[in-house]
């Protein structure tokens, strides 16, 4: 049964109707006459890559913009919500992207915030807000310890307390911008489960995302934007992630990456004994020894937390080691810095792009220079050349299609993806013998994606060794030649990504040995 | 928030002008008679006030010699600000550099002046540039935070020096001075006016503005200097030393406000009284401010206080308290400080367009 488009006389069993929405800014038409039809009580997920209009949308719902011409009707009334107090008055909610949380204050005081109960005088009242948000938290099923700090608890709880937030206030029809961007995977899954039991509970849920897999997963209906424009309306039980993908993107897109065979060359990275501590001192890499072979890409699965991103700043030199010796090249690189490590030939992608690999404040031609700013052809004697930096940054913008393709912005006004690519032409314009690449893809879209699994195994024909860390199994299976599973510090064992199943990953993610899973699956 | 470039020179220039406007109620409110006589006295006022810092030779000379130090303490405030450092200890830096900088002029009678000259201001430099970079170190090594420390450098700074000069360094007389530095060090004067005169130390302190915009705009070092500013984990992740550069911004920032101390002990007082900074190392944080912490900005700003101060001495002829300034300067820093408040008034801070 095709997406069915209400008349105006079923608008009533409709939480959402947009129509006819136009919003122009400056440079872009970001809405494009797009049509919007959420009944009530659905997930409704809305797809699109960056910069398809989706958060545009969602603001002019949430009274952030408003709407050059179109209407928007909530249960059936036209209104107009010209600001989110207005949205908030007829029961809509948004939980954005980057949580707007007070760190040291608690949960039950994030949640009142703004909304706070009060005794005589206008005093706060802590015990009646504590009481309050216990009473949702378990009317909803949205396990919360009132008392934490927000600086406390980790990014999904943090989540929820979002989206208490805008159920305190009363919201029935959450709009929830990319919420799993920052999710892992367990706390995706959770968070699935919170949105099956709020829809239950007779919510009306807006889900915006670009990971395909995810609206198969959740939704009940699929409106899909390109560049401004509703390019689908499908209800998500006749439609598939390639066929999503293709209307997402306006072409066939490759899901998974084809690679061709290839025989692993001379050993480029070999880690004997490596011992990691952690922020606190702990050990979080507990002696593990490998090696990275020319032309070869080594993937490491693990859930986030068991040691990666300590492996991952060990590696480039960000982390101080406790044992164990790392040689590069012939090279004893243990303790060297991570400019030594560099001009040794390892580049690196790192995981946390905001913290590492780009300084938001600098233009992107600066961004691309990062690292070799004090060398040629970037600098001469100690001075910059500016000639060369812009030339080259213009060169490896248009190569790697950072959009808009403009060296002088600040990277801070760049989207998530554009930013990333941006940080991958830098990494892989060093021509690098060796590249640690951790969550290349994380917040991208498939198109995104695409490009830069491409570039990885572009690399990889070019004989570069590269560690991939992941937390994308799907990413993993599809890129690496050997897979190592890291479990709380250890390597729980190598698999080639041929000879073993998600099923089993997933058992020695938890802390199987490869034989201990491959005995329980057949069980 | 990454302002945009002619933000940085609107905001500073229309806090100038609310300033002026806050301070010319406030004269002619103090002000006698009909309200006609009241905008004469405000004319009067504002009138004496330009005379006052540039109505001829003398006062154009005074403003000079009052701005020179402004300049290098706000380039070493600023230069601070720039890799993310807090350098409130400018004034022990600059008093540092004047006292070790006049030790070395006072003993240094047999060198011919081309070389002691600079010999001299190298000298004070390097003592400010140990000074701050004490703090830059546990900074760097420890953790320390450089506000808590360099305020605890200057009051050692600020007991060390007024030893000196009682002490074992002191001139005799009774006074707290030290001895008169030899000739051959003291700054050939660039300008003379009756009595006074105005040494060529403004030409060395715009010089070392146009070094640090060099610095700044066209090195690697002044690439990573900002990168430590704006994001130490990514400027490690670039392969830049953070300890160091830390170590070098306050340095580098200590060696301007030395400097500062050395230019008026050699250019102006050939001396040193101990207590010669009298507020000028913290001046150069409101220099900063004002100045945006660019070099050329540094540069206007110290002029603009340089300027209002001088004249502020004939205001007071006409009748206005010279404190008056002093209520222009703290609005002018108090609306560059919180410009979100200039950016309202403006309707700058509207809701951004597209994401």
């Amino acid at each position: 049964m095709p997406f069915h488009i209400p008349q105006e006389e079923e608008y009533k069993d409709y939480a959402v109707v947009m129509k006819g929405i136009v919003k122009q800014f400056p440079k872009v038409l970001a809405n494009d006459h797009v049509d919007l039809y959420v009944k009530r009580g659905e997930i409704h997920a809305i797809v699109g890559e960056n910069g398809a209009g989706k958060s545009t949308l969602m603001n002019q719902l949430y009274g952030l913009y408003n709407a050059d011409s179109g209407k928007i009707l909530i249960n059936g009334k036209e209104i107009g919500i010209d600001n989110p107090k207005d949205a908030i008055a007829v029961g809509i909610g948004m939980v954005h992207q980057h949580f707007m949380l007070v760190g040291p204050l608690s949960v039950a005081e994030n949640i009142v915030l703004g909304d706070e109960p009060t005794k005589r005088f206008n005093v706060f009242d802590l015990k009646r807000a504590k009481r309050e948000v216990k009473k949702i938290s378990e009317e909803y099923g949205l396990k919360v310890d009132v008392d934490s700090k927000i600086e406390d608890i980790p990014v999904g709880t943090q989540q929820r307390v979002e989206i208490l937030k805008t159920l305190y206030r009363g919201a029935d029809i959450l709009i929830l911008d990319e919420p799993t961007a920052v999710l892992t995977p367990q706390e995706t899954e959770e968070l699935f489960v919170v949105l099956r039991n709020l829809q239950n509970d007779g919510k009306t849920i807006i889900f915006i995302t670009h990971k395909l897999n995810e609206v198969i997963a959740v939704s009940n209906n699929v409106t899909v934007m390109r560049g401004g424009k509703v390019t689908g309306q499908i209800p998500t039980k006749e439609t598939s992630s390639r066929q999503l993908a293709n209307m997402m993107v306006g072409r066939e897109v490759l899901l998974r990456v084809e690679k061709e065979k290839k025989e692993a060359g001379e050993k480029v990275l070999e880690i004997q004994g490596l011992k990691v501590n952690d922020n606190r001192a702990l050990p979080a890499v507990k002696g593990v020894s490998f090696d990275i072979r020319k032309g070869e890409i080594l993937g490491i699965a693990g859930v986030a937390g068991n040691g990666q991103s300590e492996l991952e700043d060990a590696l480039t030199g960000l982390r101080k080691k406790e044992a164990g010796t790392v040689t590069f090249n012939g090279v004893d690189i243990s303790t060297a810095t991570p400019r030594d490590i560099r001009e040794a030939g390892m580049s690196h992608i790192a995981a946390d792009r905001f913290k590492y690999a780009m300084i938001k404040e600098f233009t992107v031609a600066y961004n691309i220079a990062l690292g070799r700013h004090y060398m040629q052809p970037f600098a001469d004697g100690g001075f910059l050349n500016h000639k060369k930096i812009n030339s080259i940054s213009k060169e490896l913008i248009k190569k790697f299609d950072v959009r808009p393709p403009e060296i002088q912005l600040f990277a801070e006004n760049l989207s998530g993806g554009n930013q990333q690519k941006m940080v991958v032409a830098r990494e892989f314009d060093y021509n690098p013998l060796c590249m640690v690449i951790s969550q290349p893809t994380r917040g991208l879209d498939i198109g995104a994606i695409e490009f830069i699994h491409s570039t990885i195994l572009e690399l990889r024909r070019e004989d570069v060794a590269i560690l991939l860390i992941s937390m994308e199994l799907e990413e993993i299976l599809s890129l690496s030649d050997r897979i190592m599973v890291m479990y709380e510090g250890q390597i729980m064992g190598e698999v080639k990504p041929n000879e073993v199943t998600l099923e089993e990953l997933g058992l020695m993610m938890a802390g199987s040995t490869l034989e201990q899973a491959r005995s329980e699956v057949d069980e | 928030m990454n302002k945009k470039k002619w933000m940085r020179i609107a905001i500073p220039i229309i806090s100038i002008i609310i300033a002026l406007l806050i301070a010319s109620i406030i004269i002619i409110w103090i002000g006698e008679g009909s309200f006609a006589d009241r905008l004469r006295f405000l004319a009067e006022a504002y009138n004496e006030l330009i005379k006052g810092a540039f109505g001829n030779k003398t006062a154009i000379m005074n403003t000079i010699i009052k701005m020179t130090p402004l300049i290098l303490t706000g380039l070493a405030v600023g230069f601070g600000f720039r890799a993310g450092i807090f350098n409130i200890g400018a004034e022990g830096q600059m008093a540092m550099g004047a006292l070790t900088a006049t030790i070395f002029a006072v003993n240094a009678a047999s060198l011919p002046t081309f070389i002691a000259i600079p010999l001299t201001m190298i000298v004070g430099m390097l003592a400010g540039a140990v000074w701050a970079g004490i703090a830059g170190f546990l900074k760097a090594k420890t953790g320390a935070h450089e506000v808590i420390t360099t305020i605890m450098l200057n009051w050692i700074a600020y007991n060390i020096t007024n030893w000196a000069v009682t002490g074992p360094f002191n001139a005799g007389g009774g006074i707290p001075k030290s001895p008169e530095i030899a000739s051959s060090a003291k700054l050939p004067n660039l300008l003379t006016s009756q009595a006074s005169f105005m040494s060529f130390g403004i030409l060395i302190a715009i010089t070392a503005a146009i070094v640090i915009y060099i610095i700044l705009y066209r090195t690697s070092m002044g690439y990573e200097v900002k990168a430590v500013g704006f994001n130490p984990y990514a400027a490690e992740y670039g392969g830049i030393n953070v300890s160091k550069n830390i170590i070098l911004t306050m340095a580098i920032s200590g060696a301007l406000a030395g400097l500062a101390g050395t230019l008026e002990a050699t250019g102006l007082y050939h001396r040193f009284y101990g207590t010669l900074s009298s507020g000028k190392g913290f001046d150069g944080i409101s220099i900063a401010l004002i100045g945006q912490n660019n070099p050329f900005g540094i540069l206007a700003a110290s002029l603009l206080i340089g300027a209002l101060r001088t004249g502020s001495n004939q205001m007071q002829f006409a009748g206005v308290p010279k404190h008056i300034v002093m209520i222009i300067q703290s609005i002018i820093i108090f609306l560059v400080a919180a410009e979100r408040i200039v950016m309202s008034i403006m309707g700058w801070n509207k809701k951004k367009g597209a994401k």
